[in-house]
């Protein structure tokens, strides 16, 4: 396969970016999108040229590293998939393919398509987690039995690899799908309950801070969203703000 | 030290006779030693130790006392008494630290992995003060979250005669007896504790209608003792280990530094003192200062360039504390997992894991005929067109009462046994059936009896047999057939080993310290557990009880001693060398002005390791293997080009720094695998094999641990040997047949 590439350059986040033209030749369909670029930089190695600067990590799907996106749309084309278990066959030889970083207020460029998502980290850090001690003196796994419905709804909400395309895809770029599935998961679960209403409080508040936008129930989040996770998520987190707002 | 230098303390008479300190009490107290009081403190003059070091009769009673036979100069600290009690001993004699004192300590974590962030969240809870390193974007992405299976704990919730022996004891088997008893006993007592923490922090692991916990069984033990949820237990454990040092974070009891590279260890008088860092967003180089450091930075599996780890996995930080005088444990035991996707070209950057668990259900076979196997390859015969008669399902041919559920070490080399021999199948040859096909047809059978259906009616009993496998399996076949663009119901899978976890690592004595004092090693990291092959679900058990309740612990008796130290100043020497030796290293890699890529070296160091370190090794190829890696090395320092700067983001310098390593980490993997006369666990010489080819150990000589000491550059590492001593097991062979 033969394919034209229209990719997003930026020297560092204080410079002005620019998409340049590339071409990539013998590309095996067999590859994945980033062995793809792979292949690209490696080309530009050869001829002196810097690679492109993209993250990625695990190349498996669950890490939540792999961003860029592909013709538009985070992650690219295919449903339920990072950008790193996307696969070449996807594309046709002569295809015209553009790649540009995920963009929002709250995730600045690093480099070319290398995007800075600490915001994500500093919200989670503001509430989302259980106070308990991590010395192990705590009680028994079973003494508390949670019904098999809770705990299912919990775990897909804590599926959630954190990369961030909720936010790419938004045209607000908003965070809530984000937010909403870490204040899911606890409230769903006996043992985050007890902290829930400082949970949401401090997680919301943290999430205006950085910038994120509001919600406007387009739902390209969850379309965009490679885990799948559901706009229920931003359901719920509405439901649990407002039930703490009205506790205070 | 007196003042002019003429009488010893306790300690350093202890440092400079390489001998424990009570040692040293026991013999003054017997009279050995002659001693004087100085306002309650024993002093002993200089010219008694030069007369000492002459009484042979006290230096190998000093060598024994330690338990250290043929001169192993370090003392591991395995608690004396029955193995039950030894943790809980320990423990209870061990040093502390008070609550006032830790908020003057500093500790050093590199690496947010299970064991990193669980004892980074940990040791900030407790009062430590923390900085944590990691060189992903978010902590959250440590290759920890990529296990799929689950996680062990010998919590008995089955009743199915589980106990901390009977997990102990399976873990000591499984690593072929190369594992230190009481290490393997302190993490099965603790197993049980991790399930309790992590459903406290809210880890939603699999439950059963009752709501309580469910457990699935795994990897060739009796009993079901695997927690799990779904296929992402990593993930799970991970995001809860984030979450508690998210937690301590906001505590600002945690400072993090993501997108930051640990460049080296600081020694000063012998301690580790803190690391030299680079942060990747802005290439500036960094010191920080503590009273510890802990190394939590994973496996080395990645020196084989393709790997099941993650593209920035990697053994800079374990090599840089080696370089600086930690030991380096068994670098040869190297797990390879026998179900991975198959490599699908030279683009290849990574290898994907398929889990364990399909080998309960899928049949593995390659062609009887070599001629199918090569019209397979060139692909004018399809699998499905191969006869019943014509397929050699070879586990099941050579291990009739395991079959295809042999452990994962036999398994794998098995596959490359009939690829090497010309019947591997995919297009480069390199890869083997796991075919559902009678799966599908037994399950369907089964169903449409009980459902009173046609049971000879073949289309319907194969759709019935394919719905029940896609309830086991689905979310991984529908993995597969995401890479490989093939339809596993329809055809077989096609599968091949794979590099996946490193037993070795940086050697650490009982309390997880290696032989720099100061610096400690937890998970993947250090050496201790796994022996010379790991269980499955193993890992991630031995990541977070390191994390969670071993290092908390034992730090402390280190750190005891610190605590009038103050705060430790980078403005030092020892700083100003290991900084410039980073520079001149980054100054160096960045010379070339054209060349070869990174990237180049990596994958040409791999195919060495794989094809002469790899599932089978003998003499005559290590030692080429040896001499190759030498050569590759120094192409790689006079012809590598790293494009672009240094002082900013630069993905291909951060590579070039962890290849160098890898580079000199190949070289010491085929040295031990040499040294290592004996086939065990993930090492297989095939020097020495049975005359059925099965691995054949040699407990005689071999029963140690090889503990690699670093001379310095270009001189050959010292090969220092711990004995294992086995008190509570009895030394077994592992046959299959």
């Amino acid at each position: 396969m033969e394919l034209k590439l229209k990719i997003w350059r930026q020297k560092n986040s204080g410079e002005k970016g620019a998409i340049i033209d590339y071409n990539v030749k013998k590309i095996d369909p067999d590859m994945s999108f980033l062995e793809m670029l792979d292949v690209l930089n490696q080309d530009l190695i050869k001829s002196g040229e810097e690679p492109v600067a993209f993250d990625h990590d695990c190349r498996e799907g669950i890490c939540g590293m792999c961003s860029l996106v592909i013709n538009g749309s985070p992650h690219g084309p295919d449903k339920g998939t990072t950008t790193c278990q996307l696969h070449m066959r996807r594309f046709k030889s002569g295809d015209t393919i553009y790649i540009e970083p995920f963009r929002g207020t709250a995730f600045p460029v690093i480099k070319d398509l290398v995007v800075d998502r600490s915001a994500f980290d500093r919200i989670q850090q503001s509430g989302g987690y259980v106070s308990v001690n991590t010395s192990g003196n705590t009680v028994d796994a079973n003494a508390t039995p949670i019904p098999k419905p809770d705990a299912d709804e919990a775990f897909k909400a804590a599926a959630c690899i954190g990369c961030g395309a909720c936010v790419a895809s938004c045209k607000n770029s908003s965070a809530m799908l984000f937010v909403g599935a870490k204040v899911s998961q606890y409230s769903r679960l006996p043992q985050g309950k007890v902290e829930a209403r400082e949970r949401v409080l401090n997680m919301v508040k943290q999430m205006d801070k950085e910038g994120f936008g509001n919600c406007t129930n387009t739902g390209a989040c969850e379309a965009h969203c490679p885990k799948g996770i559901s706009l229920d998520n931003i359901l719920n987190l509405n439901r649990e703000y407002i039930k703490a707002k009205i506790r205070k | 030290m007196d003042k002019d230098g003429q009488m010893l303390s306790i300690k350093e008479l202890a440092d400079v006779l390489n001998v424990s300190q009570k040692t040293i009490r026991r013999h003054i107290n017997s009279g050995k030693i002659k001693s004087v009081k100085v306002g309650g403190v024993h002093r002993i003059s200089r010219e008694q130790v030069s007369s000492l070091l002459e009484v042979e009769e006290i230096i190998v009673d000093d060598l024994i006392n330690i338990g250290l036979e043929r001169g192993f100069p370090y003392d591991s600290k395995v608690p004396s008494g029955d193995l039950k009690n030894k943790w809980s001993k320990h423990k209870g004699t061990i040093n502390l630290v008070s609550p006032a004192n830790k908020r003057n300590i500093d500790i050093i974590v590199v690496g947010t992995g299970l064991a990193g962030a669980s004892a980074s969240a940990t040791l900030a809870e407790l009062g430590y003060n923390v900085k944590a390193f990691c060189f992903q974007d978010s902590p959250r992405r440590a290759h920890s979250i990529a296990a799929q299976g689950g996680i062990n704990a010998s919590k008995n919730y089955q009743g199915d005669g589980d106990s901390d022996y009977r997990l102990f004891y399976d873990t000591i088997k499984g690593g072929d007896y190369r594992s230190r008893e009481a290490n393997v006993y302190r993490l099965a007592e603790v197993s049980a504790n991790i399930i309790d923490q992590c459903v406290a922090q809210g880890v939603p692991f699999a439950r059963d209608y009752g709501g309580l916990l469910d457990n699935r069984s795994f990897g060739g033990v009796l009993v079901s003792r695997t927690f799990y949820a779904k296929g992402q237990t990593g993930q799970q454990l991970l995001l809860g280990a984030y979450s508690a040092l998210n937690r301590q974070v906001n505590r600002g009891k945690v400072e993090m530094f993501s997108r930051h590279e640990m460049m080296d260890v600081v020694v000063v008088d012998g301690k580790a003192r803190g690391i030299i860092s680079r942060n990747l967003v802005n290439g500036k180089i960094e010191r920080h200062g503590a009273h510890a450091v802990v190394i939590a930075s994973g496996g080395y599996g990645n020196v084989f360039y393709l790997s099941t780890n993650a593209m920035g996995s990697n053994v800079t930080a374990s090599w840089k504390i080696h370089k600086k005088g930690a030991f380096f444990a068994n670098p040869c035991f190297t797990q390879i997992h026998p179900t991975c996707i198959p490599v699908s070209g030279d683009h290849q950057s990574k290898l994907t894991l398929m889990s364990e668990s399909l080998r309960n259900d899928g049949r593995i076979w390659v062609p009887k005929n070599i001629e199918d196997a090569k019209k397979i390859r060139n692909k004018e015969l399809k699998p499905t067109e191969i006869p019943e008669n014509d397929r050699d399902y070879y586990l099941e041919r050579r291990y009739p009462a395991f079959g295809n559920l042999v452990p994962r070490d036999v398994a794998s080399r098995a596959a490359k046994e009939r690829c090497d021999a010309g019947y591997g199948v995919n297009k480069t040859g390199q890869a083997v059936y796991l075919d559902f096909a009678a799966a599908i047809i037994r399950y369907g059978k089964e169903k449409a009896i009980s459902t009173g259906q046609d049971k000879d009616n073949i289309d319907l009993v194969k759709s019935l047999g394919k719905e029940i496998i896609k309830a086991k399996y689905g979310n991984l076949f529908q993995m597969y057939e995401k890479i490989v663009d093939e339809n596993p119901y329809e055809t077989p899978m096609q599968i091949f080993p794979a590099v996946h976890y490193t037993m070795g690592g940086v050697w650490v004595d009982y309390n997880l310290m290696t032989t720099i004092p100061g610096c400690f090693a937890i998970g993947e990291a250090n050496f201790s557990d796994h022996g010379a092959n790991r269980l499955g679900a193993s890992a991630l058990m031995q990541g977070l009880a390191d994390g969670y309740f071993v290092l908390p612990y034992t730090i402390g008796d280190y750190l005891a001693d610190e605590i009038k130290t103050g705060p430790i100043k980078t403005d030092t020497k020892e700083f100003d060398e290991a900084e410039s030796g980073v520079n001149k290293f980054i100054e160096k890699i960045m010379s070339n002005k054209s060349g070869k890529s990174v990237d180049y070296y990596h994958r040409k160091l791999g195919k060495i390791m794989w094809d002469k370190c790899g599932m089978s090794r003998n003499a005559e190829d290590l030692r080429s293997a040896i001499t190759e890696i030498k050569a590759l090395r120094e192409e790689f320092y006079s012809n590598v080009f790293v494009p672009g700067g240094a002082d900013g983001y630069n993905e291909e310098l951060a590579k070039a720094g962890r290849v160098a390593d890898f580079l000199e980490l190949g070289e010491l993997f085929a040295l031990d695998a040499l040294e290592r006369n004996e086939s065990c666990g993930g090492h297989f010489r095939e020097e020495y094999q049975t005359e059925e080819g099965e691995a054949l150990r040699n407990d005689e000589e071999f029963t140690f641990v090889s503990c690699w000491e670093h001379m310095g550059k270009d001189k050959k590492p010292k090969l220092n040997k711990e004995e294992l001593n086995f008190k509570s097991v009895e030394l077994k062979s592992r046959s299959y047949k």
